[in-house]
């Protein structure tokens, strides 16, 4: 099996100050890692360099041949003094055809608001359309940066649950930053936690254990994990019992 | 009315900078560049001055001033020491001053009238040429990355993540607005350069539904406020930069009051 990319002690300084400090991740085939850790942290600093915005000082990253990546940044808030439609933005700087944007505007439930003005939509929307951009390319991963960030509860539930299913049906990768790690606890095969360097990496539930952990989030966060975890073993065991 | 040369002259140089100004100008609103546009041009009599002290051709005064005024604007800016609105009240003003230092040291007459209010009826063929060789530069450009251009003002780091090569961008950008400048001068003059990039932008705004429509209907508004100010300047013996701009801004306001007034009664 592959590995999509492969980032080897990689190290970024800006302006003096250390951002990434010795940082080695593995996105393999079909993989879900969730990367948290408090503001500045260097999070997105290592999205970026993941997906080769910038090099880094030291260290190395290796990518599949042909990998294909769909992003979705952090912030997007377009302003209202560009008229543009929802269609149009999917379109723009690609040749793609009517029935492909329909396919993907149903997977992502944006259908309905393919024509209107992107600078109208609501918080959910926006991310949908920006879901929906970057499934377009067909990619092998994608990579979300905070992506429920400014949603209400109802707004980030229905936002994993579709990050989760396309995760299932596309058979893609996911690479996230969020904060919402109990929401996403059911896909998330490994849990990196950053903090310029990595304190711990892993399976959710060993994550949550680590006194690193502990001492960056605080035992509330711990005993959360803790929870959402009981729960997904459960959903878990249903399924177990559904195949035999 | 019979068509004089001088008239000719005006209105091949009116409408292309019309145009130019018009697909200019989108980018300018979309991307709120219109005290940077302000700026630069204010900047743009060092060049003026510079051009006459020096014995070049003004336009190459102005594009080599701009340039600089630019390039230094982008290396403070990095500095992060102070906010940009600040840094380009600096440079701008420290510029327009120079500029009118040098021409009064230099004890030359210019018309500064002209230069800060443009004198279009009395275009020249050679000037001509610059206004449509630097236009068709400026809109060939811009067609060229559109999308890409369109991308980046919508989110950067979708852009980047594309491929888009985002500073190389944005420096086009300048380099553009630079040449825009640079040609629109002589028409409209310093002071009233950023208008014509803001106003018919602005006007199409209200009607447009898309990116590229906004770009057209502001060069059609852009064109129709040249053609009426040519006009009433002619006939009306007044100033032509101001009259172009006050013809946009009439547009402008027209345009408004039905739309916000009359037809949301």
């Amino acid at each position: 099996m592959v590995n999509l990319i492969q980032a080897s002690n990689i190290n970024v300084s800006r302006q003096g100050n250390k951002i990434l400090e010795n940082v080695s991740v593995v996105v393999g085939d079909h993989d879900f890692l969730t990367v948290i850790g408090p503001n500045g942290a260097g999070k997105s600093m290592l999205l970026k360099c993941l997906m080769g915005f910038y090099a880094p000082d030291i260290g190395e990253i290796r990518k599949m041949n042909g990998l294909r990546v769909g992003y979705v940044p952090q912030n997007f808030a377009p302003e209202h003094t560009m008229p543009i439609s929802v269609r149009r933005f999917l379109t723009l700087r690609r040749k793609t055809d009517k029935t492909a944007i329909e396919e993907v505007a149903q997977e992502t439930g944006i259908l309905k608001i393919l024509d209107q003005a992107l600078f109208e939509l609501s918080g959910g929307e926006r991310q949908r359309v920006l879901l929906a951009r970057s499934l377009l390319d067909n990619p092998h991963l994608l990579v979300l940066d905070e992506p429920a960030q400014n949603l209400d509860i109802s707004g980030q539930l229905g936002f994993y649950r579709l990050v989760e299913k396309i995760y299932k049906e596309r058979k893609v990768s996911v690479l996230m930053v969020s904060h919402d790690l109990h929401l996403v606890m059911a896909s998330t095969k490994e849990v990196i936690c950053l903090f310029h360097h990595v304190c711990c990496s892993g399976e959710p539930q060993i994550v949550a254990k680590d006194p690193e952990f502990i001492s960056l989030f605080g035992n509330d966060m711990a005993t959360m994990m803790a929870a959402y975890q009981h729960s997904h073993d459960h959903a878990h065991h249903d399924n177990h019992s559904h195949e035999s | 009315m019979n068509l004089e040369p001088f008239l000719v002259n005006a209105i091949l140089a009116g409408f292309a900078v019309a145009v130019i100004t018009g697909v200019m100008g989108c980018f300018v609103v979309w991307r709120r560049m219109a005290y940077f546009g302000d700026s630069l041009a204010h900047s743009a009599l060092l060049g003026v001055a510079l051009g006459f002290a020096v014995g070049i051709a003004v336009n190459i005064g102005i594009i080599l001033i701009c340039s600089v005024f630019a390039l230094l604007l982008l290396w403070l800016q990095q500095k992060k020491v102070l906010a940009t609105d600040t840094l380009l009240g600096i440079l701008a003003h420290s510029a327009l001053s120079l500029g009118m230092v040098t021409i009064s040291v230099m004890g030359q007459r210019i018309d500064l009238y002209s230069i800060l209010f443009g004198d279009i009826l009395t275009v020249t063929r050679p000037e001509l040429w610059w206004i449509y060789i630097g236009g068709a530069i400026v809109i060939i450009m811009l067609l060229m990355n559109w999308s890409s251009l369109v991308l980046m003002t919508l989110q950067e780091d979708l852009a980047q993540a594309e491929g888009i090569r985002v500073f190389l961008c944005n420096l086009l950008l300048m380099f553009l607005m630079t040449l825009v400048v640079a040609v629109s001068i002589r028409s409209v003059g310093i002071l009233l350069i950023s208008s014509l990039l803001i106003i018919p932008a602005a006007t199409a705004r209200q009607l447009a539904r898309s990116p590229e429509g906004m770009a057209i209907i502001a060069s059609f508004f852009g064109v129709t406020s040249v053609g009426l100010g040519i006009y009433f300047s002619f006939v009306l013996d007044t100033p032509s930069g101001p009259t172009i701009v006050a013809s946009a801004a009439s547009l402008f306001t027209l345009l408004t009051i039905y739309l916000q007034v009359i037809k949301k009664k």
